[in-house]
């Protein structure tokens, strides 16, 4: 081809708009193949509420459901559990509970819990999404003699106090999250739903 | 075949079915400038035989591979299952899974030899830059392919070592959760995740293939170096087989390639004692969890990802939350990957092997690939805060052999460089 006659501005302004809509085509087909990999239909309604029934819990003990795919815990706390939450306080990274996206507004609390006696959480640790080990005995040897029950990350070594609280100097950046749940009755709990609109 | 390359040597066209061939596709010309007459340096000696093993385990890997997948079912309820299927069931099936899993490690060791060669002999330095780009664009896709097969067997350690990755990508700010809901098409690993992953890992070798292709291009374009770092193409020309060719290089085959045939051998033996007797390797190759089907609701007491990921997580966890956040220690995990990139850049020594570079770079060497092997085991090693502060130290000496290469190596004095390949 020869390059006489051919009027270079006129070709640079085509092959830049031609170029110009082709990428724009590119961007528009990207759009499907992108969406498609979301979550499907399907797996969006499989967000159904479930109930857990707390009745045979013994004191202390731990009772694990599936919601969404994740573990969800429900611990019946004794009191000695309790007790010893308010002295673990400046051991801890937020514990008052200030990051508002770990909880809802109603378990904003020192017990983060609706009822003080049981603790729901999503048993996914806040660091990778390991679900940590529970460890209720107090002074556990290979935690230390000041331990006061909690939640050890085996992954990464975070560790949770009674209430999902993080301890300082753990990998994990924040509490332990608290799902949306409200009681039925005196011992079924409902994890995905609230009082307030669903 | 020997007397059609003479006869190309001399260049008369090839008759027959190969003259045939040869003028409707340049078999002669490809077989010539890749092989036959392909001018490699004469000295390239040992480290030169991971290259060409590792193309040699890529193959294994496809091809053991697709007859995994006759039988492998990528479902959720099916997986575990299907893989011990193939173990028992499946004729042969015990022998083909294991020459995968145990090929899978011995990839990465052949691998992380070649890199340590390109880093001794200076192999990135220009004009190689190109070349070792495209070959860590090759490592980065072969981590992917590997972190995708490892949930395939959906075992305990599948499960929750993918679930710990995908995580990884939740820590950027602000679309970190949608990212990783996007990757996982769920909110949890789950049987989506799981089909998904079969087909990346299916499809993303063939794309590593056509990665090593061009790196096999690249550098049949500059010339392979060699333990001197001398360029064989500046040096006088003219050898037995060529007035034009370097007077350093031997033609590739047979030379090199019957050599390399030698060092196949050695690694089949080492390789076949792995699978015939070990191929579990005390839980460094397939880890015990993993012989447990996996369950959402529980994590292993110990997690650990496979020993060729164990540098980087050990990494991930040596850096401690920033402002709340994990990112910062995901990007030092990232970027020591990725800076590997700058090598052709970071280092201004004026001489290309570590054979002629000062101590200083010996000893930045030295120390780089001791913090590998050990940042390696600590993150096989739970989480202790002696191991933590360990790792924390080994990751800055990490960091350190690539930071402050364009200082010690423009501060050190080099020994003179030979004007020819020595032997």
């Amino acid at each position: 081809m020869n390059a006489e006659g051919v009027d270079q501005k006129r070709r640079r302004v085509l092959v830049t708009a031609t170029s110009a809509v082709g990428a724009v085509g590119v961007g528009f087909i990207a759009v499907p193949f992108i969406s498609s990999m979301n979550p499907s239909a399907k797996a969006r309604a499989a967000g159904a509420p479930v109930q857990a029934d707390v009745s045979k819990l013994e004191p202390g003990a731990l009772l694990r459901v599936k919601y969404r795919g994740q573990p969800i815990w429900v611990v019946r706390r004794t009191d000695k559990m309790l007790e010893a939450l308010p002295t673990l306080e400046p051991k801890l990274v937020d514990p008052d509970s200030e990051v508002e996206s770990q909880q809802p507004p109603y378990c904003a609390n020192p017990t983060r819990s609706i009822k003080p006696e049981y603790f729901v959480a999503i048993g996914i640790c806040t660091h990778l999404g390991c679900s940590p080990t529970y460890r209720p005995e107090f002074g556990a040897d290979d935690l230390g003699a000041n331990w006061k029950g909690g939640w050890f990350c085996p992954c990464h070594g975070s560790k949770f106090d009674l209430a999902g609280r993080v301890y300082k100097g753990v990998p994990a950046p924040t509490n332990l999250v608290i799902p949306k749940h409200k009681y039925v009755n005196e011992n079924t709990i409902l994890v995905g739903e609230d009082e307030g609109a669903a | 075949m020997s007397s059609d390359t003479t006869a190309t040597a001399a260049d008369q066209a090839p008759g027959g079915f190969l003259g045939w061939l040869d003028k409707r596709f340049p078999v002669m010309a490809v077989w010539n400038d890749h092989l036959a007459q392909y001018y490699a340096p004469k000295n390239m000696g040992f480290w030169s035989f991971f290259g060409s093993l590792a193309l040699v385990v890529l193959v294994l890997q496809i091809v053991t591979g697709l007859w995994l997948a006759m039988s492998y079912k990528p479902s959720a309820e099916e997986a575990f299952a299907s893989v011990e299927y193939i173990m028992r069931d499946v004729n042969w099936g015990w022998l083909i899974r294991y020459m995968h899993s145990t090929g899978a490690s011995f990839f990465f060791i052949l691998v992380y030899l070649h890199m340590f060669r390109g880093l001794m002999w200076g192999s990135y330095q220009k004009p190689r830059e190109l070349l070792w780009i495209i070959g860590v664009v090759i490592y980065l896709a072969m981590m992917a392919t590997a972190f995708f097969g490892y949930l395939l067997p959906w075992g305990q350690m599948s499960y929750w070592g993918a679930q710990v990755i995908v995580n990884l990508f939740a820590a950027v700010p602000g679309v970190g959760e949608e990212l990783s809901t996007w990757v996982r098409g769920d909110y949890v690993i789950s049987d989506t995740t799981l089909n998904r992953f079969f087909a990346f890992h299916f499809v993303i070798p063939f794309v590593l293939a056509a990665l090593v292709f061009l790196h096999i291009v690249a550098l049949h374009t500059v010339g392979s170096t060699n333990p001197d770092g001398v360029e064989i193409k500046k040096g006088p020309k003219g050898n037995k087989w060529s007035d034009s060719a370097p007077s350093d290089g031997i033609p590739f085959h047979p030379y090199y390639t019957v050599k390399d045939i030698v060092g196949l051998t050695v690694f089949a033996a080492i390789f076949s004692l792995v699978v015939f007797y070990a191929p579990e390797l005390g839980g460094l190759f397939l880890e015990a969890p993993n012989f447990q089907p996996a369950d959402p609701l529980k994590t292993p007491e110990h997690i650990a990802p496979v020993w060729y990921f164990t540098p980087y997580y050990a990494m991930l966890r040596a850096v401690p939350p920033i402002g709340g956040s994990q990112f910062p220690g995901v990007v030092v995990m990232f970027g020591a990957i990725l800076i590997l990139f700058l090598m052709p850049w970071l280092d201004r020594s004026p001489v290309r092997s570590i054979r002629y570079k000062g101590m200083l770079s010996k000893i930045f060497l030295g120390a780089f690939a001791v913090s590998f092997v050990v940042l390696a085991y600590l993150g096989l090693q739970p989480a202790t805060e002696l191991y933590t502060l360990m790792s924390q130290i080994f990751t800055v000496v990490y960091f350190a052999f690539f930071l402050l290469m364009p200082i010690y190596t423009k501060l050190e004095k080099t020994k003179p460089v030979p004007e020819r390949v020595t032997t």
